[in-house]
């Protein structure tokens, strides 16, 4: 079978010992050789000591989910070894450092050991204890290149890009570099089966993270006022906002911010403030994780009711609890849908990768203010944190805000009285105003029970009007929001229903089951309350699987809820462990699934 | 928030501030509070002190948690919008107010219970943020709408109406706003008109978060013998500290500088402040004199009452934030977004 340009490997060391720098040297520089590769950094939730790998996945078919097999590990961590050395297929390899020497009893057979003296070469070539660390991973970045044939030149190049201002690392790095190339060349007979060999499949494309990519989306629609409390995997979103804003929101002519960052104290209060500023008239957001998401409720439910807009990103992670901070799942559905007592429900949009992250964080300010309500991005740690492929993010310039209906000064001097709930067309939004205006427009916000005037009532028909009117505004924006997006293919009988994340597994998986003559359509739903076409789409099918990452079928849930659908009518398919939804999962759940059925 | 909309009454013959508006222009709906309660007393001088203003109402935002103090918002300024929040939780919905338009006046209203039980943390927060706000704690010791708890405020002694014992110390608003840096604190009393309406003008015309403790004694829970927050004893326990006038900007100055020891204050806005201090040797601008005083009082079983401690230097969150002079409420979009060619030179970064 032809390897080239069809592989995995993944570097297994020690989280802050800086072999995040060539783990991402090395897959960019496959990027730049115009192969589509993809990135899955998964890491402790600690700052230095503890194990962490990194998975490059080189497909030139361009499939980005994550690897179904390893063929190569850089074993660098001798706590994991028996693990990573376990975790290679047969027939794969392993490079270790052999500047020490592996027990005997980790040698297996059907693998092919590499020994690089990285640590003895690293300590004889450089004289500080941290360029001796560090460098190590530049050394085994050297290596991987000789024997996965990943161009030197473009890596030199970067290492040049990177170090442009540091000639002393600069010189230390390319020497790095050579060492573990030259030793590769010298001793193992390279390019091994497995390389790299140059395509042109990426010039139109980008590596990018979500995180970054919602930063982005929120800069672009013009959210002025974002709210937070560092948690991860969300940290680097506001992180990234905050650096945008330095370079494209500074008034020329002062140097003042047109921004306001404020890191709250909690996720509590950082709900309080997007609030507080979506009442005033500013798009505002904060971006959070699953214990933020449990924290906020109270105010989520409050803004559903006050009908008050903001956009909430929410970089979900594994729980419950404190759970697995860093890794994936897709674990809050529930949590977000109907967020809060009582009888509340939001917008949720479901962005599957960076490029949707961004169209996604933008379509979720615009949704905020035709609706007047909370909008969640559902991201997730994979999404959110790895380097993903996608097309180059584009901007069309007539893009101009939706505020949704609110009434400037002339509208309210027109206006014989403004009433705050009071739906005037049928669509279940009614006008809002903006304070600070005119009198005219000034009315109270309560999260108490009020009549569609706005007045404080306990009386329960008038209480019923209003709450029934949120029931219509919400239908309308399930006709309203991102369509779902429907793959098919000719004599389809089977139905796969998913979001966001698990995507790429699912359009790798599929046409693997089409080679097993299993026929599927996909249908990735991009927003909640579900569009009219998901049940029609459930209803076409004899059988429908519904693939999502958290144990207790929670999209399945939400589907036999809104759509009447009963739960025994979809099959489950679940990954929860933390790590990203592989396609080879899907297929063997999916097909034995089948198999069984029909036996 | 139960609210009763009062009749409109115009008298032809009622005086008029700078801006043409009567005080029945700065009222709200009927209070639905008892009959006696501190609360409506902190509400009729805060008409008072926004019509001496001259503010237009629709340029202030009323702000509040959950109790019987976050209930007055409704009863005063109804063209103004109001924010009736979460219990606890108005700090951060102001904050995120402020920080989207730094333009209006905010005031924000709260209990005890609300600030210093279920919202000490944002309380203490929004201080450290020196968010540009009136902060008026209406401080009765008790909790009224859920029937005579005790609250953080209440003191060690004090007996509940069925005649339970705090024995848990009280937190002093005052004594934490000191700690926290707050560049405004100021205690009054409900029941002291001619002390309270000049110390909330000062608050509200003060550059950065002003907070007002005020005594404001519950009649139905906590008004009885035993209690340190009740009409009695603050008769008699009330040691006016520092006396207060207020000169707002562009009114003639009548007050007579006879004083010896007279403080003046130049606000932000070009007003004044002047300060009188009672007691000897005490320096409003010193906030070690006035932590030192406040708490003398305290172990003597006095309230130091008065504007405790002004620093009209202060940065407040803006200033810290470097934000835009404009609103960024306002802020047109063109000048937010830098458009599709910044984002095809951007894609360059990620290639």
């Amino acid at each position: 079978m032809n390897r080239v340009n069809d592989f995995a490997f993944k570097s297994a060391t020690v989280n802050g010992t800086g072999s995040a720098s060539a783990n991402s040297l090395l897959m960019e520089a496959i990027f730049r050789m115009g192969i589509p590769v993809t990135g899955k950094n998964i890491f402790p939730s600690n700052i230095q000591g503890l194990p962490t790998w990194y998975e490059v996945r080189v497909s030139r078919d361009g499939f980005t989910a994550r690897p179904p097999t390893i063929d190569l590990v850089v074993a660098l961590n001798p706590a994991t070894y028996a693990q990573d050395i376990a975790s290679v297929c047969s027939g794969g390899y392993v490079l270790y450092d052999s500047s020490w020497p592996l027990d005997a009893k980790l040698v297996r057979e059907d693998v092919t050991i590499l020994g690089v003296p990285l640590g003895a070469m690293c300590r004889e070539a450089f004289t500080r204890d941290r360029d001796r660390t560090l460098l190590r991973n530049i050394a085994y970045a050297g290596a991987l290149a000789a024997l996965l044939q990943i161009d030197m030149g473009v890596i030199e190049t970067m290492l040049n890009e990177k170090f442009a201002r540091k000639k002393g690392l600069l010189d230390a790095n390319h020497r790095a570099l050579r060492l573990g190339y030259d030793y590769a060349q010298k001793h193992f007979s390279c390019p091994l089966p497995i390389h790299c060999a140059p395509m042109n499949e990426t010039s139109g494309s980008i590596l990018i993270d979500g995180n970054t990519a919602c930063a982005l989306g929120a800069l672009y629609a013009g959210a002025t006022v974002g709210a937070w409390y560092p948690i991860t995997p969300s940290t680097s979103l506001m992180d990234a906002f905050k650096e945008f804003c330095q370079e494209f929101r500074i008034e020329p002519e002062t140097g003042l911010h047109r921004y306001c960052i404020v890191q709250a104290e909690d996720e509590l209060s950082a709900a309080g403030m997007v609030i507080g500023a979506g009442w005033m008239g500013a798009r505002a957001f904060t971006c959070t994780s699953g214990p933020g998401i449990s924290l906020m409720q109270e105010f989520l439910g409050f803004a559903y009711y006050t009908e008050i807009p903001g956009v909430w990103i929410n970089v979900q992670r594994a729980g419950p609890a404190t759970g697995l901070p860093t890794r994936t799942q897709q674990a809050d559905l529930m949590s977000m849908a109907y967020a809060s007592h009582g009888d509340t429900k939001h917008i949720v949009l479901f962005p599957a990768d960076p490029a949707e992250c961004f169209t996604l964080t933008v379509e979720a300010f615009n949704a905020a203010e035709r609706f007047q309500t909370p909008v969640f991005v559902a991201s997730d740690l994979d999404i959110g944190m790895n380097d993903w492929m996608v097309p180059r993010l584009q901007w069309d310039d007539s893009y101009r805000p939706d505020r949704g209906k609110v009434l400037d000064v002339a509208e309210l001097e027109q206006a014989k009285k403004f009433f705050r709930y009071l739906d005037t067309d049928g669509d279940g939004v009614a006008a809002r105003t903006l304070p600070g205006v005119s009198g005219k427009g000034a009315y109270f916000v309560r999260g108490s029970g009020h009549d569609k005037f706005g007045a404080y009532t306990e009386d329960g028909a008038a209480y019923r009007e209003v709450v029934d009117r949120l029931t219509r505004k919400f239908e309308t924006a399930a006709r309203e929001l991102p369509k779902p997006v429907v793959i098919e293919q000719e004599g389809a009988d089977v139905g796969i229903l998913l979001v966001g994340s698990s995507d790429c597994a699912v359009r790798e998986a599929v046409v693997h089951l089409h080679e097993q003559g299993i026929v599927a359509d996909s249908m990735r739903i991009r927003s909640f309350p579900f569009a009219p076409e998901v049940k029609a789409f459930i209803d076409r099918y004899r059988t429908v699987f519904v693939v999502e990452q958290n144990r207790d079928a929670q999209l399945r849930s939400l589907l036999a809820i809104e759509t009447g659908t009963p739960r025994d009518r979809m099959i489950s398919v679940l990954e929860y462990a933390g790590q990203p939804i592989t396609a080879g999962a899907l297929v063997t759940t999916i097909a034995s699934h089948l198999a069984g059925v029909s036996a | 928030m139960t609210s009763i909309s009062k009749p409109p009454v115009r008298h032809p013959s009622a005086q008029k501030n700078q801006i043409g508006l009567t005080k029945a222009d700065y009222e709200g709906g009927m209070s639905t509070l008892c009959a006696g309660c501190g609360h409506d007393s902190v509400t009729a001088a805060l008409i008072q002190a926004f019509w001496e203003l001259d503010l237009p109402p629709h340029r202030a935002a009323k702000m509040s948690g959950i109790g019987c103090s976050s209930k007055t918002t409704a009863y005063f300024m109804k063209q103004s919008h109001g924010f009736n929040s979460v219990h606890g939780r108005m700090p951060s919905v102001t904050t995120g107010a402020n920080a989207a338009n730094r333009d209006l006046t905010y005031i924000g209203i709260s209990g005890d219970g609300d600030s210093l039980n279920i919202g000490f943390g944002q309380l203490a927060h929004a201080i450290r943020r020196n968010v540009n706000m009136l902060y008026v704690i209406e401080n009765n010791g008790v909790y009224g709408l859920t029937k005579g708890q005790f609250s953080a405020s209440a003191d060690v002694g004090s007996k509940s109406r069925k005649g339970e014992v705090n024995e848990q110390t009280p937190i002093d608003p005052v004594l934490l706003a000191l700690t926290l840096g707050a560049t405004f604190v100021a205690r009054s009393f409900s029941g002291d008109k001619t002390q309270l309406v000049p110390i909330l003008k000062a608050g509200l015309s003060h550059h950065g978060f002003a907070l007002i403790d005020v005594i404001s004694p519950c009649v139905s829970f906590n008004d009885h013998e035993g209690s340190a927050k009740s009409y009695a004893y603050m008769r008699r326990h009330e040691v006016e500290v520092v006396e207060t006038d207020f000169v707002p900007l562009r009114r003639e100055i009548k007050v007579p500088e006879t004083h010896e020891e007279l403080t003046v204050v130049r606000m932000h806005d070009g007003s004044e402040v002047r300060l009188h201090a009672t007691a000897p040797g005490y320096n409003p601008r010193s906030r070690d004199t006035a932590y030192r005083h406040v708490q003398a009082c305290v172990r003597k079983g006095e309230v130091a009452t008065g504007l405790l401690f002004i620093d009209e230097s202060g940065r407040e969150m803006h200033d810290m934030q470097r934000t835009v002079t404009t609103p960024l409420a306002q802020l047109p979009y063109d000048v937010l977004c830098p458009g599709s060619a910044v984002l095809d030179s951007l894609m360059e970064r990620y290639r």
